[in-house]
């Protein structure tokens, strides 16, 4: 299947008073259309200067080190500022994690997302454009439209307002949808709400979804396939079910074990040791060495390359390397993970 | 360790928006604490959770009811300035947004201590400064940082020194207004370990407010859920996530993220309409500890 989005090796670095931050380290990653990438991680990793690279919102002090940024087959990493506003909207639009900020509070939500669809069809009628309007706000499941849409952002609850904002994200029809952290700012129940509105979306309109999250448990029930980031790189991806049945990277199991979910009462939650690096001073090799329990002598020297586990499956770990020590015994710390059974006390919450 | 340390009978707390509208932010809340338990509060945004707790701290004056904080009732005026020093050192608070409840004009070292500055308690280790590096010990930061600035600091480290802030005073009573809902999973756990530290360790009891339940059913004790100012259910926690009564209770347990994508695909939320039952109806015991609040459809037990 060909790719939708595909970036090469991409490198992005900050010119900070400290020197170079390597935000970006050689990231490799395609989007294949109407599926969901998950990108987890925790925060400073480079998540959202992903996303921003690839619509080009960087600050003035970033620039593109190395790769290349392939959308639609078309190379548009040294795309100016004029052709990237015809792709914006169009080919890819973003949802940002806070709706609070992102929606103008003086305009009415109506004329909001009716100022995204006259950017795609600028000659449309007043009437076709409301209802158009009308079939967004439908589409995002936000009830009595008509009276909806005269109001403004404070007349609306945090659901809604996110709704709104994935209303105007989707009113130029994109192709790439980017939802940066789009449930984080709300409750337990509006985010179940809002991650099926995105399944849902998913299905009628087959976009492409990159979907940033720091949290594991938001992302597995709509992704089908995730990249752990940590210090600027991917290390780690595969399908749902590869990243949480069977997670090699340390660092992704060290995530899936922090988690409180899988902690009996009583017991001390795992905590993964250490600090992530600064990015502006990486050390030398895997920049997550010094925080892994199974370290090897290689990983303080050299940066370990993409182990291909499966299909789907990579991992950069040195642990994978055939001459590193088998990765059975490192297994037994993580029993109830890899062999798919959980812990009793986990299931009774599905219905 | 069944004695109450906080009892709040039929707390009310309204907030006016003009002459005609007010708004029952905190309506007939009761519920008690015991000393040495972890008792979580959960509800959706905007359920008076937050409301409810500046209530317990004096930051605001509730409309009518009863706080009794070791038999002394808080709300009123005189009983208030008779045990002022005690009631300010002994209950201690800690905020949702780190960034913003610490100064940013202040070091490290300096917001720890303020507390024992501003009630002129003898530091028991010899200096402030000691003080406040013992405290930033405690909660896993170096001395390294005692001459930072807030903004210097990560949001994990930041919710640390708020902590240490709040543990200056030895607190009896601690209120935790969402103290890990913004950070990450990995520090999250930190920051649970340590309360369940000091909880196991010091004995100290928590008002835990939370609306991430995995959180909730791993740190507390006994949980109270709230919903439009009222509580709907409290129970033992293990009780409450086995066997939760109340449709809003149900409603908010399947609502629950879990991190096992081919469960997760298959989940079915149940969404609560408040249309379908009567509201409020009345608190009743089912068992032991666990409260629910009946309503018109009958609850099968």
């Amino acid at each position: 299947m060909e790719s939708l989005l595909e970036i090469r090796d991409l490198s992005v670095s900050f010119d900070t008073s400290q020197g170079e931050l390597k935000a970006l380290r050689n990231v490799n990653l395609s989007l294949y259309p109407g599926e969901v990438l998950a990108l987890v991680g925790e925060s400073g990793c480079g998540k959202s200067v992903l996303c921003k690279t690839i619509m080009k919102l960087l600050p003035e002090n970033a620039r593109i080190k190395n790769g290349r940024i392939l959308a639609a087959g078309k190379d548009i990493t040294d795309y100016r500022e004029k052709e990237m506003e015809r792709l914006r909207g169009r080919l890819f639009s973003m949802v940002f994690q806070n709706p609070m900020t992102v929606l103008n509070p003086a305009v009415s939500v109506g004329e909001q997302i009716g100022e995204a669809v006259r950017v795609r069809y600028p000659k449309m009628k007043r009437e076709e454009v409301l209802k158009r309007v009308l079939e967004l706000m439908d589409l995002t499941g936000i009830p009595e439209a008509e009276k909806r849409c005269k109001m403004y952002p404070c007349h609306f609850s945090g659901g809604m307002r996110q709704r709104s904002v994935m209303a105007i994200a989707l009113a130029c029809d994109p192709g790439i949808l980017l939802a940066d952290e789009p449930t984080t700012a709300l409750d337990v129940t509006v985010q179940a709400q809002i991650l099926d509105l995105l399944l849902m979306i998913q299905k009628k309109l087959k976009t492409a979804t990159l979907l940033v999250s720091h949290d594991l448990s938001v992302v597995a029930r709509v992704a089908d396939r995730i990249a752990v980031m940590y210090a600027g790189k991917i290390i780690e991806t595969g399908t749902s079910e590869d990243i949480f049945y069977d997670p090699r990277h340390p660092y992704t199991r060290g995530l899936l074990r922090s988690l409180p979910f899988f902690a009996e009462k009583g017991e001390e939650l795992y905590t993964i040791p250490g600090m992530p690096p600064s990015l502006t001073r990486l050390p030398r090799g895997d920049a997550f060495a010094c925080r892994n329990e199974y370290a090897l002598a290689i990983d303080y020297e050299k940066e370990p390359p993409m182990f291909r586990i499966s299909d789907t499956h990579y991992a950069a770990t040195w642990l994978l390397d055939p001459r590193a020590p088998s990765m059975e015994n490192i297994s037994l710390a993580w029993p109830d993970m890899l062999s798919g059974n959980r812990p009793e006390g986990g299931g009774e919450n599905s219905v | 360790m069944c004695e109450v340390l906080l009892d709040v009978q039929h707390l009310t707390h309204y907030f006016k928006i003009n002459s005609k509208i007010k708004i029952r932010a905190v309506d007939d809340l009761s519920f008690q604490i015991r000393r040495g338990e972890i008792f979580g509060l959960v509800g959706e945004s905007g359920c008076g959770k937050s409301t409810a707790a500046y209530c317990l701290m004096n930051i605001y004056r509730p409309f009518s009811g009863k706080i009794l904080y070791r038999g002394i009732d808080i709300c009123d005026p005189k009983a208030y300035r008779r045990n002022k020093k005690m009631l300010q050192t002994s209950r201690q608070m800690i905020f949702q947004d780190s960034a913003s409840s610490l100064n940013g004009r202040m070091k490290v070292a300096e917001i720890i201590a303020e507390p024992m500055e501003i009630h002129h308690i003898r530091p028991p280790r010899g200096s402030l400064r000691r003080e406040a590096e013992f405290q930033l010990h405690y909660v896993g930061m170096e001395a390294s940082y005692l001459d930072r600035y807030p903004s210097q600091l990560s949001g994990g480290m930041r919710q640390r020194v708020a902590i240490a802030r709040a543990l200056t005073m030895e607190p009896a009573l601690l209120i935790a207004d969402e103290p890990v809902a913004s950070l990450d999973v990995s520090i999250q756990a930190q920051i649970l370990n340590l309360f369940k530290h000091l909880q196991s360790e010091h004995g100290f009891s928590i008002l835990f407010i939370a609306h991430d339940l995995s959180v909730v059913k791993y740190l507390c004790d006994r949980v109270g859920v709230m919903y439009r100012g009222r509580l709907v259910e409290t129970a033992p926690s293990g009780e409450l996530f086995e066997n939760p009564l109340h449709p809003y209770t149900k409603a908010l347990l399947s609502a629950i993220p879990c991190p096992d994508p081919r469960r997760e695909r298959h989940r079915v939320w149940q969404e609560y309409d408040p249309a379908l039952f009567e509201w409020p109806g009345e608190m009743v015991e089912i068992s032991p500890d666990h409260l629910v609040r009946k309503g018109e459809e009958k609850i099968e037990n």
